[in-house]
């Protein structure tokens, strides 16, 4: 319950530190009018948006209407900001999840190869190339990508999420079309590169930890076979940090899906919020951070839970 | 738009082989979104071209940007301050409605509204007078060569869809509920909205009912907006998309030397130029006190002369650009071809800072938009290091349009010293130009409100006047000359270049570029 | 974004540190070739950053040095180069090589400066947290989740417009500087607190603290002398993983164009520049800082590998 009170402590501060921080992103008249606008018709619009008032009153108004989940209207598209979030949510969620994915599919053999060869030139290779694919920004990866791909091979597309199919009113999806699956391979690659590399160097990590253990040379002395040990035995010790760490992470994937989506015109909540900032688009602004603050206190109050559930000491220690 | 049955069918009609062969669908992606489809609620070149493929005005332009008639079919100035539009009949809104003299005269009452950021477009003081269901009145204060220079993009709303669906006020950003004719449009063009997702994707449909010949032979436009360079370029390259547009000037060799793909290029109307504080006494960002050194014409002209415009076009702009001589590019203006620039001559220039008292230059922020203009960025490092040269330090602020215009315009309190700023006029006409960039203004920014270094001359402002009322158009171009030479005599401002458009073009796609950059779907064909 | 990763060695790690400082971590290093060449590998571009005024051929911060019409002159091994430039030139003129050299000082700096500043406030705060526990801890755990909802992205973003709006007119070369130490250093100093709160909370129960709080040791001696020292060991290894996360957010923020001055371009500028230049067959603007960039990333993280592996006792 004082957890609960805490998150929402937590929601408001992030809620007023964005408030007072937008109003130096820029001036969001400019954005909204053409250059020729006169400047009283500017102050007018001004006037109308409730901007010359207070910064405390502004937030109030925002809270006030934040609590009945209505978010005010996008500058630019003139349209409610829930709206918006409704249908730009299905995207970035589906490139989050084909990115965990990946990140799991191809990082979790390759720990627990380098885990278990540790002197292997292979498992060097692994590191240091895993390590080359975090050393380049995530935008100069993603133009590379498209560059191989889209333009010299013609394999892949280059943005955008293909044909997207409609399920019940309000989700669309792309994993049922071919070119949506296509057209989410290299975003995908971008985005995961980076949790790809950790979740390889944690499985190795802890499976050079866990080979030495008590546990598992037990198990090699009854005499079992080394894949089993291998897989029954020691994969699944290393396993519970990386669950852990990966439901983290979806939060930190989401929040890093902005340069992702701006790169290969993903219609995500990334890009649409990286527009707002480069509009001024306070209310998207806002609406954004609210989210991402809401996600990250959600997913924080999850793992301390399962931390709670998983080991048994905490709860000693706290009764 | 891509709902579970549509992609059936679509599988469907793609198995039957190609049935639907005749189906032309035209794809395409700009840099920038459309973000609404209210035709009043952005003066804003890209949104009202993209909406002029579905709405009309009375007036329209062609290919050559020379106006022509489109839902009036003639007009003639009765009086001096009485206009006559005599409209066409048979025209069909996209939903059936018919076009008459209601919804011109409703539309000129929207227009000005407010909320509508295309109030200009008709004087407040003039009045609209229905003489019978094909004719208006245009009943004006005082005289007004200019009026239907913008009317092109002053498009005709259906009066009576627009009050079925509660639209009569404008889209404003302040609205709390959406408004209707922000994410639905009705017009008499060439192509209906099919369905438009803000900042996503935009589908446009033939309309059969259009009163002229299409020349096109499109079924339907898809738009897309991509914001990052590359990978629109990546898009046109693949053969994802059959136009895009911008693409960088750098790019333009690329695309020509793809196979299948192609770099239209042209000039473009919109004037590149530098600004100086010369209001302040003391400039806000330099190490000069006391006095403000751009106050002196000498200092002025020096940075003219130490800015080698060749280099910039052959270096940055890849030659896609004409350097220019005035504020207005040589297409808006007959005359213009009177003028020249002063030559690039570092020694000169440093002579006349000498003269002026700083012989060993000094130091002065330049700020200077990033995602705004061709290579904005690129120019104005190009400057700063052609300043360096004649002994001028400069701290070059580039920073995002967003902020860089709530720092430099009005609003910011015109809180710079030395800009890049461009500028097309949207009438096409040099009067926008003097009235907007050299006429004199206060400190709040009244008169000329984006004359951001506030240069001022009392006979410049007198001329203009006297621009705005003459009729007669060899007269009115003899007193713009007058103008634009007292301005260039005081350096006003230093005019760099007119940009190049560079549009990528799939082969097998024939279209129009127009120099104000807008994309007309009617001229368009696709093999 | 990692600050989890580390957690789980680290604090295995913490208790061992004092054995750590002898002649096994030596004897680990020679042992390992990579970690060899990847120490000769930091310390040549660090000196070669160290020392770029010295050896690059041309001053790249100079612009009444550089000449517009040098542009997108390519490396010398290909046509049309030009003997002056060795890596060719970028889109104004300026010699890549030395623009690698200067580039790379200004991100390593860039890197270092926010590293320590995030470490000094995150190692502050998490002693604190987990030495007081409570309230104290709970406040400074949340306040770690509100840093966790803004990305460094949008932080520097915020900041760069908020110190702008605040401080008015500053020298902008200086400036830009500034902002970017505080955004990564501000997004980046959560990771250390939950490392050393872990920690302290471990070693806080532990007798030898016990002992000194009973004698009447003031708490902030006992924090800065005893339990700092245990947890230097992951601080120690966030830290080379840090400063690699630091250059690259970097070079993303010059891509947004809110990074370091395009006149006193970074790593990341420059990269951010060439990026635009791809297409059009002027591959080395991109590249080569690309390639310098991938290496210094790479070396220092394959050291902080070692240090990982090295400071873990349960690897022995």
């Amino acid at each position: 319950m004082r957890r609960l009170l805490q998150a929402m402590i937590v929601m408001l501060v992030v809620a007023l530190l964005a408030f007072t921080l937008f109003r130096f992103v820029g001036d969001p008249i400019n954005q909204m009018v053409g250059i020729e606008t006169s400047i009283e018709e500017r102050e007018a619009l001004r006037e109308r948006l409730g901007l010359n008032d207070p910064i405390p009153v502004q937030f109030a108004r925002f809270i006030q209407s934040a609590v009945q989940f209505d978010f005010g209207t996008s500058y630019q598209f003139r349209q409610p900001v829930s709206d918006l979030f409704l249908k730009r949510i299905p995207a970035t969620l589906e490139l989050s999840f084909a990115s965990a994915v990946f990140a799991l599919v191809v990082g979790i053999p390759m720990g627990i190869y380098a885990g278990l060869n540790r002197e292997s030139w292979v498992s060097k290779v692994f590191l240091s190339v895993s390590l080359v694919g975090i050393s380049l920004p995530t935008f100069f990866i993603g133009i590379l990508l498209i560059f191989f791909f889209s333009v010299n091979l013609q394999w892949l597309p280059s943005f955008g999420r293909g044909e997207v199919v409609e399920i019940g009113s309000w989700w669309t999806t792309g994993f049922l079309t071919a070119s949506g699956l296509k057209a989410l391979i290299l975003p995908s690659i971008t985005l995961g590169l980076y949790q790809m590399t950790l979740i390889m160097r944690l499985i190795r990590a802890e499976m050079l930890e866990v080979i030495r253990t008590d546990y598992i040379k037990f198990a090699r002395a009854r005499g079992l076979p080394d894949r089993l040990v291998h897989f029954r035995h020691a994969l699944k010790n290393t396993l519970v940090p990386v669950i852990t760490i990966t439901g983290l992470q979806l939060g930190a994937i989401i929040a890093f899906a902005t340069i992702t989506e701006t790169v290969f015109q993903w219609p995500g909540m990334g890009l649409m919020f990286l527009q707002a900032v480069q509009n001024v688009d306070i209310p998207i602004m806002s609406a954004y951070l609210l989210l991402t603050a809401f996600l990250f206190v959600s997913i924080n109050f999850v793992v301390d839970i399962l931390y709670f559930l998983i080991d048994p000491r905490l709860r000693i220690e706290r009764a | 738009m891509s709902n579970k049955s549509f992609f059936v069918t679509a599988l469907m009609l793609g198995c039957m082989g190609g049935t639907a062969a005749q189906a032309e669908t035209l794809k395409y992606a700009f840099q920038g979104t459309l973000n609404q489809l209210d035709p009043y609620s952005l003066n804003e070149t890209f949104t009202l071209g993209a909406l002029g493929n579905a709405y009309e005005g009375l007036t329209r332009r062609g290919a050559d940007l020379q106006i022509e008639p489109a839902l009036a079919e003639r007009w003639e100035v009765i009086e001096p301050n009485r206009w006559r539009f005599y409209l066409r009949q048979g025209v069909k809104f996209h939903n059936g409605n018919d076009f008459t003299a209601e919804d011109v005269a409703f539309s000129a009452e929207r227009v000005r509204a407010e909320g509508s950021d295309l109030g200009t477009r008709i004087n407040a003081e003039a009045t609209v007078e229905i003489v019978d269901d094909y004719t208006v009145d245009f009943v004006l204060p005082g005289p007004n060569p200019i009026l239907h220079y913008e009317w092109d993009t002053w498009y005709i709303m259906d009066k009576d869809w627009t009050e079925a669906n509660d639209a009569v006020s404008v889209t404003s950003a302040s609205d709390t509920t959406p408004n209707y004719a922000a994410l639905n449009a009705n017009g008499t063009g060439p192509f209906k909205i099919a369905s438009h997702e803000p900042g996503v994707k935009t589908v446009y449909e033939k309309f059969d009912g259009w009163w002229d010949t299409a020349t096109h032979n499109l079924d339907g436009v898809e738009f897309t907006p991509i914001g990052s360079d590359a990978t629109r370029v990546a898009a046109l390259l693949s053969g994802e998309l059959d136009m895009v547009y911008p693409i960088p000037v750098q790019d333009v060799k690329r695309v020509n030397d793809n196979a299948g793909t192609q770099a239209l290029t042209g000039p473009e109307l919109r004037t590149i130029f530098l600004g100086m504080d010369q209001m302040r006494d003391e400039l806000l960002y330099s190490d000069v006190k006391g006095k403000n050194p751009f106050k002196d014409v000498r200092v002025r002209k020096a940075f003219y002369q130490s800015i080698d415009i060749e280099a910039i076009k052959a270096k940055v702009m890849r030659d896609l650009s004409t350097p220019a001589a005035l504020m207005i590019s040589p297409f808006l203006y007959a005359r213009a071809g009177e003028f020249e620039r002063y030559p690039y001559d570092p020694d000169a220039a440093k002579a006349l800072l000498a003269e002026a008292g700083y012989p060993d230059g000094f130091t002065v922020s330049m700020d200077c938009p990033n995602d705004r203009y061709v290579n904005d960025e690129a120019i104005c490092q190009a400057v700063a290091a052609m300043l360096a040269r004649v002994g001028v330090t400069v701290d070059l602020v580039a920073q995002p349009k967003a902020k860089y215009f709530a720092k430099v315009l009005a609003s910011g309190g015109y809180d710079t010293s030395f800009y890049l700023l461009g500028w097309t006029p949207g009438s096409f006409d040099s009067w926008n130009i003097l009235e907007n960039l050299i006429q004199c203004r206060d400190e709040a920014g009244k008169g000329g409100a984006f004359n951001l270094g506030g240069y001022c001359n009392a006979d410049v402002d007198a001329l203009k006047d006297q621009i705005l009322v003459e009729n007669d158009p060899e007269k009115r171009d003899a007193l713009i000359a007058q103008a634009y030479t007292i301005a260039n005599d005081e350096v006003s401002h230093i005019p760099l270049h007119q940009q190049g458009l560079a549009w990528g073009v799939a082969d097998g796609v024939e279209l129009a570029q127009r120099a104000d950059n807008q994309f007309v779907f009617r001229f368009v064909t696709k093999n | 974004m990692s600050n989890v990763s580390t957690d789980k060695t680290e604090t295995a790690a913490a208790g061992m540190l004092a054995r750590m400082v002898d002649s096994d971590i030596f004897h680990s290093f020679l042992k390992s070739k990579v970690t060899v060449i990847a120490a000769i590998g930091t310390a040549v571009l660090f000196l070669l950053a160290f020392f770029a005024p010295l050896i690059a051929p041309h001053d790249p911060f100079d612009l009444a040095t550089i000449s517009i019409l040098d542009a997108r002159v390519p490396p010398m091994w290909m046509e049309y180069a030009d003997p002056r430039f060795v890596l060719g030139t970028d889109d104004q003129g300026r010699d890549l090589l030395s623009g690698i050299f200067y580039g790379m000082r200004i991100s390593l700096i860039v890197g270092f400066c926010s590293v320590i500043a995030a470490a000094i406030l995150g190692i502050t705060l998490g002693l604190v947290a987990g030495y007081m526990g409570g309230r104290v801890d709970a406040v400074i755990m949340r306040i770690a989740d509100i840093q966790l909802t803004f990305p460094a992205i949008l932080i520097a973003l915020l900041i760069d417009g908020a110190a702008r709006g605040i401080f008015g007119a500053l020298d902008r070369e200086v400036f830009s500087f500034y902002i970017l130490i505080f955004s990564l250093a501000l997004s980046f100093w959560v990771q250390y607190a939950r490392t050393v709160r872990g920690s302290t909370m471990v070693e806080k129960n532990k007798e030898y603290v016990q002992a000194a709080r009973v004698i009447g040791i003031p708490a902030i001696i006992i924090m800065v002398r005893h339990i700092l020292p245990n947890v230097t060991g992951p601080v120690l290894v966030i830290a080379t993983i840090n400063l690699a996360l630091a250059i690259v957010t970097e070079a993303t923020l010059s891509f947004l164009g809110v990074g370091m001055p395009p006149t006193q371009p970074s790593l990341g500028t420059l990269i951010a520049i060439g990026n635009d230049f791809l297409y059009s067959g002027e591959w080395w603007i991109a590249i080569f800082p690309g390639l310098a960039l991938a290496l210094l990333v790479l070396n220092v993280n394959l050291l902080g590998d070692w240090l990982r592996d090295a400071l873990n006792p349960k690897l022995r």
